[in-house]
């Protein structure tokens, strides 16, 4: 799988790698199906801001913020996510 | 319909989830709602009357919906309806968008698609107070002219910009305002690009955020509420709490209710000459419909507090904390709310799995909601402990009674685990479920919008007391009371003394004769194994009406009178005393344990049945339930009784 920011030189990794309180902007969606298209939909598409608020107690699911609203998944479908800090 | 009818308009209404489209339903159309299921799905389908300019129409309202890419069954059911092919369902002739102004771009995103639809759209704009409250501005006018369709604001709580809104609509009908946009793109990827890019711009061009207020309080809130640790410490006082209340407040109603029917079923009989409808209108029709209904103020109770949590946006944060635990056995965290309210009753709670979205995942639930001990269970457990494990203790100070109890839990507990895990691998199986899951903020209730949502669900109980339980309870009845013998009206002239003894004696008697009676004399073979009798078997079977049941057939086929509750002397002295024909007493611990075991597991109750066919939709889902559970009940109890014998137990 190419990394397009890894391409473009800049620090490229994914959602869960995104410390709890700290901010990326999504890359693009890797992987076609039901789970990235549900995470397209809620609004993570390209070039969108993010920030990582908070993971649940025993670790998983992840609590993002993003467009003014918190969004929460697991780390399982947020791995789609490719982000740049 | 013939062509000279006038056309009533249609209009859909749309929405994310949380965006107020309940709330804007409710104040639109009031009490004049229908709701139903869509033919061959268990998605809801409301619909009300509805003024639009002068004219009469009717508003439907869509399932929350994040899109319309028909991945989900609501996404499925919304296209259809807006594309007209859903049966008995023109299409409509305008479509209502929901917007969140505090959440502007993911609800805009349903609208752009919406707009792919060729039908006019409005766009009703609501939690604009709150927007205003966070300091944003928002040009109405900019945005309407860069989405292209009308915007209103609204604000249903407080009935403000509802006759604009129907003014809105009427316009739009009327010169047929179609919206313009349609996004082109290749990929799937690319369309959805695409509509968030026409979304920033026209929100850009219309809003001035204010980036310090953003998001304060909800997030403050959730600091303790989804904290790592206290936020588990306060679900589980927020439930027991819940349940605390349901079971205190509810007694009260339930005893009303229960002596109500009671007088009612007194007032009938000495209305009504004695005879077979006497009889039938009071033990059958009366009896079995008012053990039901009784149940009526908990399931109330639970439904106001399920809403309140629901309304407030606490129930997306309980399946936030619990999803990483549900998740272990394939289940989503949206689970564990219905599971835990089927400790109340399984109906509710299985009622409450509505709001999980795969149906796979859904069915998993629903199959394993009645090993959850429910209040109807309590009765069983109290007589069975209170006649053979009352005032033993375990360590010297532990009562055995409060361990045993728990135990039963707890079997109920581990078996739906591991079931769920079975089934997920299984015959439901599918890769675990997304948790892809909007924290809405945290709102004040609405109260409109709880209660109606609890009166629905309270109609449907009712309603289903008033259909298949009393078709049901008619068989029961029937089956106990047939066939008739002479000996019964004989009793009947004997002098009052005497008569009260002797109508004992022969309703026993009637009971062995019954064809009730006869049919646990046929089971006896099957149930012996877990050392139970006839009599037992009697019992299980009008049991399976209702789990309570129990007791009240015991008191008869034991000539302790219809009054005995669970905790009265003579029933509990009278299966302790109870002797086979060999002279062996019919009852041990080991007995009584066996039957709770089997009460735990098996699934005697014919509302819960009835509830599972009308959510599942599906006899085969239902036949499968009452099977599994019931070999299931009949396996453990064997294993219990059998190796409690080989351990030396009696």
């Amino acid at each position: 799988m190419g990394d397009e920011a890894s391409e473009r030189g800049e620090e490229s990794m994914r959602l869960p790698d995104i410390e709890t309180g700290s901010s990326a902007d999504v890359v693009t969606v890797h992987g076609n199906g039901a789970v990235p298209r549900r995470l397209m939909e809620m609004g993570l598409v390209p070039g969108v801001r993010i920030r990582v608020v908070k993971s649940a107690p025993f670790g998983d699911p992840i609590e993002i913020r993003l467009r003014g609203y918190s969004l929460a998944l697991r780390k399982t479908e947020a791995e789609a996510v490719e982000v740049a800090v | 319909m013939p062509d000279t009818a006038p056309h009533i308009p249609l209009i859909a209404l749309a929405g994310n989830p949380n965006a107020g489209k309940t709330t804007l339903f409710n104040a639109l159309t009031g009490l004049s709602q229908k709701v139903a299921n869509y033919p061959g799905v268990t998605v809801e389908r409301k619909e009300g009357g509805w003024t639009v300019g002068s004219q009469r129409s009717r508003l439907i309202d869509l399932p929350g919906l994040y899109s319309l890419d028909a991945t989900s069954i609501d996404e499925h059911i919304a296209s259809d309806v807006l594309r007209g092919e859903v049966a008995g369902s023109p299409r409509p002739d305008a479509v209502i968008a929901v917007v969140d102004a505090t959440n502007l771009e993911r609800n805009l995103y349903l609208v752009t698609q919406l707009f792919e639809y060729n039908i006019p759209v409005v766009v009703a704009l609501t939690m604009i107070d709150v927007f205003e409250k966070q300091r944003h501005e928002i040009d109405i006018d900019k945005l309407s002219a860069s989405l292209g369709v009308p915007v209103v604001t609204v604000n249903a709580a407080a009935n403000r910009g509802l006759s604009e809104l129907s003014d809105a609509v009427a316009t739009a009908i009327s010169f047929q305002q179609i919206p313009g946009l349609s996004v082109e793109s290749e990929a799937e990827n690319g369309r959805i690009f695409a509509r968030y890019n026409f979304i920033s711009n026209a929100v850009q061009e219309s809003v001035i955020h204010n980036d310090q207020a953003a998001h304060g309080l909800s997030e403050k809130i959730d600091r303790v509420l989804t904290h790592k640790f206290f936020g588990l410490l306060i679900l589980i006082a927020i439930l027991l709490l819940v349940f605390q209340t349901i079971f205190t407040w509810a007694s009260l109603p339930m005893d009303l209710l229960e002596q109500g029917f009671g007088a009612l079923g007194g007032a009938v009989k000495t209305a009504l000459p004695e005879g077979v409808l006497a009889d039938l209108l009071v033990d059958g029709v009366i009896a079995g419909v008012g053990g039901i209904l009784i149940f009526l103020p908990q399931i109330l109770l639970l439904f106001l507090f399920i809403s309140i949590l629901e309304d407030t946006g606490y129930m997306a944060r309980a399946a936030f904390l619990m999803d990483k635990l549900m998740s272990r056995v394939g289940l989503h965290g949206k689970a564990f709310l219905p599971l835990m309210s089927s400790f109340a009753c399984a109906i509710p709670g299985i009622m409450a799995t509505r709001t999980i979205e795969n149906q796979r995942d859904r069915f998993a639930t629903i199959m394993i909601a009645p090993f959850m001990s429910c209040s109807a269970r309590l009765p069983v457990y109290t007589l069975m402990i209170a006649a053979f494990f009352a005032g033993q203790t375990v360590f010297g100070f532990i009562s055995l009674g409060a361990v045993l109890m728990l135990a039963m839990y707890a079997l109920g507990i581990v078996v739906a685990l591991v079931v769920a895990f079975i089934l997920k691998r299984t015959v439901l199986k599918s890769p675990p479920p997304p948790f892809i899951m909007e924290l809405p903020p945290y709102r004040m209730p609405n109260i409109r919008t709880v209660f109606q949502n609890m009166l629905t669900r309270a109609w449907l109980f009712v309603k289903r007391a008033g259909t298949v339980i009393l078709a049901i309870s008619i068989i029961l009845w029937a089956l106990m009371y047939f066939p008739q013998q002479a000996g019964n009206s004989e009793a009947l002239t004997r002098p009052d003394a005497e008569k009260a003894e002797t109508m004992n004696v022969t309703e026993s008697e009637h009971i062995r004769n019954s064809y009730a009676g006869q049919l646990g004399h046929a089971i006896e073979p099957v149930i012996q194994p877990l050392g139970f009798d006839w009599k037992i078997g009697v019992a299980l079977i009008a049991s399976f009406a209702a789990r309570e049941v129990l007791v009240s057939t015991l008191s008869i086929i034991y000539n302790v009178g219809k009054d005995e509750t669970e905790e009265s002397p003579t029933l509990i002295s009278a299966i302790r005393e109870a002797k086979n024909e060999r002279g062996e007493p019919v009852w041990t611990p080991l007995t009584a344990l066996t039957l709770m075991v089997f009460f735990v597991l098996a699934i005697q109750c014919m509302s819960t049945v009835a509830v599972v066919r009308r959510e599942t939709n599906s006899w085969a889902w239902t036949l499968f339930m009452v099977g599994y559970m019931t070999a299931l009940a009949y396996f453990a109890a064997f294993v219990t009784y059998q190796g409690g014998r080989l351990l030396g137990f009696s």
